[in-house]
C-alpha cells in the first residue's frame, strides 16, 4: 500500500461544490483511506448550480434545490463536511489551514476548489443603490425569487448578456417580469459564439418580450427609494425596480494567492491538477490549467471541467497515474431551446451553418480542415457528432456538413 | 412506490423503492456506481446510461429523439439503452431491472 492511503492521512478540500463535492467521492471510489474533510461558506447543503438561473428561478412550486449529493451520502461514503465554513489562511510549511470558526486544520493533501464569485463591476452609484442583485449562489437566487414575487410585472434590468443574463431574462420572462437586458458589446454572447447565434438568442429574446439593448456601456447608477436609474455612456438611461448583474465572474484566488501559490489567471496547475506545492491541489473554475487537446492553458467556467479536474485530483492523490486531457462542453437552457456547445472556438478562421430548420440548426468551427468546436441549437445529434469528430481528429467534408440532407455519420472524409 | 432494480458493471443487484422524481436522483442518491448525472438531469451529459431489461421495455418505452441522439455518445448504445434522468418514477415503473452501463 502506498503511503497516501494511510488511515491516519487528511485530505481538506476547500470548496463544496460542483468540484469538491466530486473530488470527495473520488477520492473514497480510489480508495483514500484517510479522513476527508469539505468545506464551505455557503449554508446550504451543495447543489447543482446550473438550474439557479433556469428551473429553480422560475418554478413557482418551488421545487427545491437539486442537491450534488444526498445528506446521507456523505455519511455513507464517510466524508465529514462542514458548511457556513470559510478558510482564512494556508500555512503551507505547517501544513495547516485557518478556519473563520477559530479552529485550524491539519492536511495531508489540500485540494483548493474555491470557485468563483459573481464580479461586481465598479460602476458609480452601484454600491449605494437598492435592489441590486448579483447570482452565483442559491441565497442569490432566494433573494431575486423573493423580490420578484412581490409583483411579477416589475421592470428588471439585467446588466449582461452573456449566458447567466440571457438565462436570467428566459427564467424572469416566464415569471411575467419586464426584462430588459443591456449589453456592452455590439452582440450578445460576443465572447462565446458566432454572429449567427448572437443574432439567433437576439431574437429569440426578442420574440419572448426581451427588450436587449447591445453597445451599453452603464456609466451610473442612480437609486432612487424605489426605481433605480441606469444611466449609459451613450445618453440613454433605463429605469428599474430591480437590477441583475451578469458580468462575469471573479476567481477566488485570494486564499492561494497569499499562501504564495503560482497565479496566472486562477490558480496554475499541472496536468495532474497539482498546484506549484507537492501537497496541494486545485481544480475546478478557479483553476488556470493546460488543455492538451488545444495545447494552451484555459480557465473553464463549467461543470464539465469541474467535475472532470475532480476525479482526476482523487486519482492523482492516490497515486494513479493519470492526467487532464478532455474536450470542454457546456450547455444553456432558455425558453424551449436546448443550445450545446463543444469545444472552444477561440482562433477559427471559419464558421459553417448546417441548417436542418429555422430552430434547429449547428455552427461548426474550423482552423483550416481542423474541426474546433460545434454549437448546437436544438440539436443534439449535431452536439454528439461534433464531440465524436473533434475527439477523432477526422476530417469533415464541409461541402457535405453544409447539405442538412447528408446524415452526420457520413461527412467524414 | 416503485422498485427498481440497478446492477452494476460489477455484478452488485441493488433495489431502491423511489416516489416521485427521476430514476437518475434515485440512483444517485443512493450512489450506484456508474450513474453520475453531472448536468443534474436536464439529457446534457450521458452520464447516466442504462440497458432496460428487454422485458421491461413495455414499462419505460425508448428513448425520445434528443435522448437517442444523446446516447450515441456513448460506444455500447443499443435498442434498450435509456438515459435514467428521463425515466421519471411512477408505479408503472415498479419491479423494473436495470443494467448500467459500462
Amino acid at each position: 500500500m502506498s503511503e497516501n492511503l494511510g488511515k491516519n492521512q487528511i485530505c481538506l478540500i476547500i470548496g463544496a461544490s460542483h468540484a469538491g463535492v466530486n473530488c470527495a467521492f473520488a477520492l473514497r471510489k480510489e480508495g483514500w483511506e484517510g479522513k476527508i474533510i469539505l468545506l464551505d461558506s455557503d449554508p446550504e447543503l451543495p447543489y447543482h448550480r446550473p438550474p439557479l438561473s433556469k428551473t429553480y428561478l422560475y418554478n413557482a412550486e418551488a421545487i427545491g434545490l437539486n442537491l450534488l449529493k444526498s445528506a446521507e451520502s456523505y455519511a455513507k461514503e464517510n466524508i465529514q463536511l462542514l458548511l457556513k465554513i470559510r478558510a482564512l489562511r494556508i500555512d503551507r510549511k505547517t501544513q495547516i489551514v485557518q478556519l473563520d470558526n477559530g479552529t485550524w486544520q491539519a492536511y495531508d493533501k489540500l485540494v483548493l476548489a474555491t470557485g468563483a464569485r459573481a464580479m461586481i463591476p465598479s460602476i458609480p452609484g452601484l454600491s449605494e443603490a437598492k435592489h441590486v442583485y448579483p447570482l452565483r449562489t442559491a441565497a442569490d437566487i432566494n433573494e431575486i425569487r423573493n423580490k420578484i414575487s412581490q409583483n411579477f410585472s416589475q421592470e428588471v434590468v439585467i446588466i449582461g448578456g452573456g449566458y447567466i443574463g440571457l438565462e436570467i431574462a428566459a427564467s424572469l420572462r416566464k415569471l411575467e417580469a419586464k426584462v430588459t437586458v443591456l449589453e456592452r458589446e455590439s452582440r450578445v454572447l460576443a465572447r462565446v459564439t458566432a454572429p449567427e447565434l448572437s443574432l439567433f438568442f437576439e431574437n429569440l429574446h426578442a420574440e419572448n418580450g426581451v427588450s436587449i439593448h447591445c453597445n451599453k456601456k452603464v456609466t451610473a447608477i442612480k437609486g432612487g427609494s424605489e426605481k433605480t436609474q441606469i444611466i449609459c455612456a451613450d445618453g440613454s438611461s433605463f429605469s428599474a425596480d430591480m437590477l441583475v448583474l451578469g458580468v462575469g465572474i471573479q476567481v477566488n484566488s485570494e486564499l492561494a494567492s497569499a499562501s504564495g501559490l503560482e497565479i496566472e489567471n486562477g490558480i496554475r496547475v499541472d496536468l495532474t491538477t497539482l498546484t506549484s506545492d507537492e501537497h496541494i491541489y486545485a481544480i475546478g473554475d478557479c483553476t488556470n490549467h493546460f488543455n492538451p487537446h488545444y495545447q494552451r492553458y484555459l480557465r473553464l467556467e463549467c461543470v464539465q471541467n469541474a467535475v472532470d479536474q475532480a476525479k482526476i485530483a482523487a486519482a492523482a492523490i492516490c497515486s494513479k497515474d493519470v492526467f487532464y486531457d478532455t474536450i470542454p462542453w457546456f450547455w444553456s437552457d432558455q425558453y424551449e431551446v436546448k443550445f450545446q456547445m463543444v469545444g472552444l472556438s477561440t482562433g477559427y478562421e471559419e464558421a459553417i451553418l448546417r441548417k436542418e430548420s429555422e430552430k434547429v440548426f449547428s455552427i461548426w468551427y474550423f482552423k483550416g480542415n481542423e474541426l474546433l468546436a460545434v454549437d448546437a441549437v436544438n440539436s443534439a445529434k449535431a452536439y454528439v457528432w461534433g464531440t465524436k469528430f473533434i475527439k477523432s481528429g477526422e476530417q469533415i467534408d464541409k461541402a457535405k456538413l453544409k447539405n442538412s440532407e447528408v446524415e452526420l455519420k457520413s461527412i467524414g472524409k | 412506490m416503485a422498485k427498481i432494480t440497478f446492477i452494476t458493471s460489477d455484478e452488485q443487484r441493488i433495489t431502491l423503492e423511489g416516489y416521485s422524481g427521476s430514476v437518475m436522483a434515485l440512483a444517485v442518491e443512493n450512489g450506484i456506481k456508474g450513474i453520475d448525472g453531472d448536468c443534474g438531469g436536464v439529457c446534457s451529459c450521458a452520464t447516466c446510461h442504462v440497458h432496460v431489461a428487454p422485458e421491461d421495455l413495455s414499462k419505460t418505452g425508448e428513448a425520445s429523439e434528443i435522448e437517442a441522439d444523446m446516447l450515441e455518445l456513448d460506444d455500447d448504445t443499443d435498442q434498450y439503452s435509456r438515459l435514467s434522468c428521463q425515466l421519471q418514477i411512477s408505479e408503472e415503473l415498479d419491479g423494473l431491472v436495470l443494467r448500467v452501463a459500462k
